[in-house]
């Protein structure tokens, strides 16, 4: 237990007297978070409207001038042919497509219900959010004042439709995303440059041939990386609350057990990789290229998963990040019940398994 | 009773044999060096003694323990010195000894006195950098680590390679007092007057061991009367000696050449040539050889 302790205080040592070590641990999981909370709350403005309105009554006109004297849209464009909808995305310049219904003007004074189509770009899907909810809004106050000219109560139903990303992804998605991506770069990352740094120093042959078991050297580096992962977990979570104001909706200690074992199975990817790599450099671009790549791209962290073509949702599948994100998620948006996420954690957990297994399987006794 | 046994030891690296069928006894507390140039497996048969590879076939005893077989034991009875600096450059002289202290189930004070004459060259430096280290100072840091928890069999791949003679001779020094502790030690280098110092010594060529003897015996056995060779131009002297016909091995040894010649011829001959040579203050005296000298000889009969 004393050589345990001793073990792990050495590897502390190590860790605070390397800045830049020091600067990747704990200065990147803030400047990540913050980098990516404030790209996201970027504000709506001046977004190009395009309109089709068949009906060109007074109405509707009324509607298209509150949209134009907002500061948050301006009506760029009247689009007279439907099918034209899809080209007008393409050029990059609309933002959002308004199409009336073809009698306004008489479903709203007659039924008292008219309907507008919103049509945004679904393939950023945090501003197609952004833009149909001041769009909706703006709707919601033309209603009001069109129904106390008119006297009679009447509701214009916004039909909100985001093109490419039907499922329509929060705006808060990020933050699961980059809990993902930190604790796998941490744990995994710094743990294999970590154990793999002794194999070329060659104190790793002296650590051998001492009469310390393998498995409590394997623990005793493992520890600290453990431990930092935590910190930077709690930072996290402090920052996403506090600062971008993304609430964790569901429980908290059902947050903390997934990420436990989250950190658990990267951790055991971090072994895994510096058993089959002999060189730091290896260890970084193994990691960096074969963990950090999937878990960018794949795990919906950038790009969501629903929208991505079949052969990369199932390619996505085997990125344990992209569970962990998926029950992250769940737990901390939607604000999920244990029950909802038992698939992920059950994904997580066998892995975690799979990967020690593995990864005590291949580790050496002796050197290669 | 021998402290180490090794019996028809092999290893090989793809189809290059860097250990060829090995074999040799070393008794309690004996100081046995094993000399050879870099290449001639010497790190090998380290590595291979302190369990950290495995033979391809042959044993090696430590101590009564196997060293496949029981690995985990041999591992507690062993100090072992990497070539290589293998210390934690980060972390102070202290900071260093007090970890492997503890990582080798004991402390600093239960063993100091076995490492004080070495550790107290240091000890002023105690919380200086183990990489900001002059090189001697690091090998007895790394001698000092190696010694801590107190082994019956000690292994040092070169210590001294890349150490000022100074810090060489105080090292050496240290050698012969641990030896006097009872602790058997097994240290190779590539320096040939470390190995007179030896109780032992095995030459080594190419992954096999030519000659095992004390130093003694092996410059008693050295077949021919040997001359050193000065002269006023000691450049070119090698090359025109090696041209003489009657000259049947030159080497160049610092100041002076070491030559062996016929038995027919005579040091005036030699003399004679030289001059019409024309070398001046030419200068020839026997000597009693070196090691260096018989290891210089067993190469040349061994690439025969």
């Amino acid at each position: 237990m004393k050589q345990f302790i001793t073990f792990v205080r050495k590897e502390f040592l190590h860790i605070f007297r390397d800045s830049r070590t020091m600067l990747i641990l704990l200065g990147m999981p803030m400047v990540q978070m913050l980098l990516f909370g404030f790209a996201i709350t970027t504000e709506v403005r001046n977004t190009k409207v395009a309109v089709f309105d068949p009906s060109q009554s007074m109405e509707t006109r009324a509607i298209k001038e509150r949209f134009d004297a907002s500061e948050y849209f301006t009506i760029a464009e009247e689009i007279r042919d439907v099918s034209r909808i899809n080209d007008v995305f393409k050029y990059g310049e609309i933002g959002l497509v308004m199409v009336f219904s073809d009698d306004f003007e008489s479903e709203l004074h007659q039924g008292g219900d008219a309907a507008v189509q919103l049509i945004t770009d679904g393939t950023e899907p945090n501003q197609a959010s952004m833009i149909t909810g001041y769009a909706s809004n703006i709707l919601a106050q033309s209603m009001q004042e069109l129904s106390e000219g008119s006297g009679a109560p009447c509701r214009i139903i916004p039909e909100i439709r985001m093109l490419y990303n039907p499922q329509a992804e929060s705006a808060y998605n990020f933050v699961p995303g980059v809990m993902g991506m930190i604790l796998m770069l941490i744990c995994a990352m710094m743990t294999s440059i970590a154990i793999v740094r002794e194999k070329e120093n060659g104190t790793t042959e002296i650590l051998l041939v001492s009469p310390m078991k393998p498995i409590y050297i394997i623990l005793s580096k493992v520890t600290p990386y453990f431990t930092l992962s935590m910190v930077n977990l709690v930072t996290i979570l402090l920052l996403s609350v506090y600062v971008l104001g993304v609430p964790v909706a569901g429980s908290l200690s059902l947050l903390l057990l997934v990420s436990v074992i989250f950190i658990f199975l990267a951790l055991s990817l971090g072994l895994l990789i510096s058993n089959v790599v002999n060189t730091q450099v290896a260890a970084m671009l193994v990691s960096g290229m074969g963990l950090m790549m999937p878990v960018m791209l794949l795990s919906g962290l950038i790009f969501p998963v629903e929208s991505m073509p079949l052969p990369l949702q199932c390619l996505s599948a085997i990125v344990p990040a992209r569970w962990y994100v998926d029950a992250i998620r769940k737990i901390m948006i939607q604000g999920a019940e244990i029950q909802f996420v038992l698939k992920e954690i059950g994904i997580l957990l066998f892995v975690t398994v799979a990967l020690v297994a593995l990864s005590l399987k291949t580790f050496k006794n002796r050197l290669n | 009773m021998s402290s180490v046994s090794v019996s028809r030891l092999s290893k090989s690296y793809n189809s290059i044999k860097a250990l060829d069928n090995v074999s040799f006894d070393v008794s309690k507390g004996e100081l046995f060096g094993i000399i050879g140039p870099d290449g001639a497996g010497k790190t090998t048969l380290f590595r291979l003694l302190t369990t950290l590879i495995l033979p391809d076939c042959g044993s090696a005893v430590i101590e009564g323990l196997d060293v496949v077989n029981d690995y985990a034991s041999v591992r507690r009875i062993i100090g072992y010195m990497p070539g290589r600096f293998s210390l934690y450059q980060d972390l102070t002289v202290e900071e260093n000894l007090n970890f492997f202290a503890t990582v080798f189930n004991t402390t600093v004070k239960e063993n100091y006195h076995l490492i004080e004459d070495i550790y107290k060259h240091i000890e002023p430096f105690r919380t200086r950098r183990a990489g900001k280290l002059s090189g001697g100072m690091k090998q007895k840091l790394a001698l000092s680590c190696a010694l801590i928890h107190k082994p019956k069999v000690l292994f040092l791949d070169e210590p001294t390679t890349g150490v000022d003679p100074v810090s060489r001779k105080e090292f050496w020094e240290m050698l012969l007092k641990l030896k006097s502790q009872g602790i058997t030690i097994i240290v190779s280098t590539p320096y040939m007057d470390e190995a007179r110092l030896c109780d032992r010594i095995a030459l080594m060529q190419n992954g096999k061991f030519l000659r095992i003897d004390s130093p003694d015996n092996i410059t008693a056995s050295y077949p021919y009367r040997l001359w050193a060779v000065t002269a006023n131009n000691m450049h070119g002297l090698l090359n025109d000696l090696r041209a003489c016909q009657y000259v049947k091995s030159s080497f160049s040894f610092g100041a002076s050449c070491h030559v062996t010649i016929d038995e027919s011829a005579s040091a005036a001959m030699l003399d004679a040539y030289l001059s019409t040579r024309g070398y001046d203050d030419i200068g020839i005296k026997e000597i009693q050889p070196t090691v260096e000298d018989c290891f210089m000889l067993m190469l040349k009969e061994d690439a025969q």
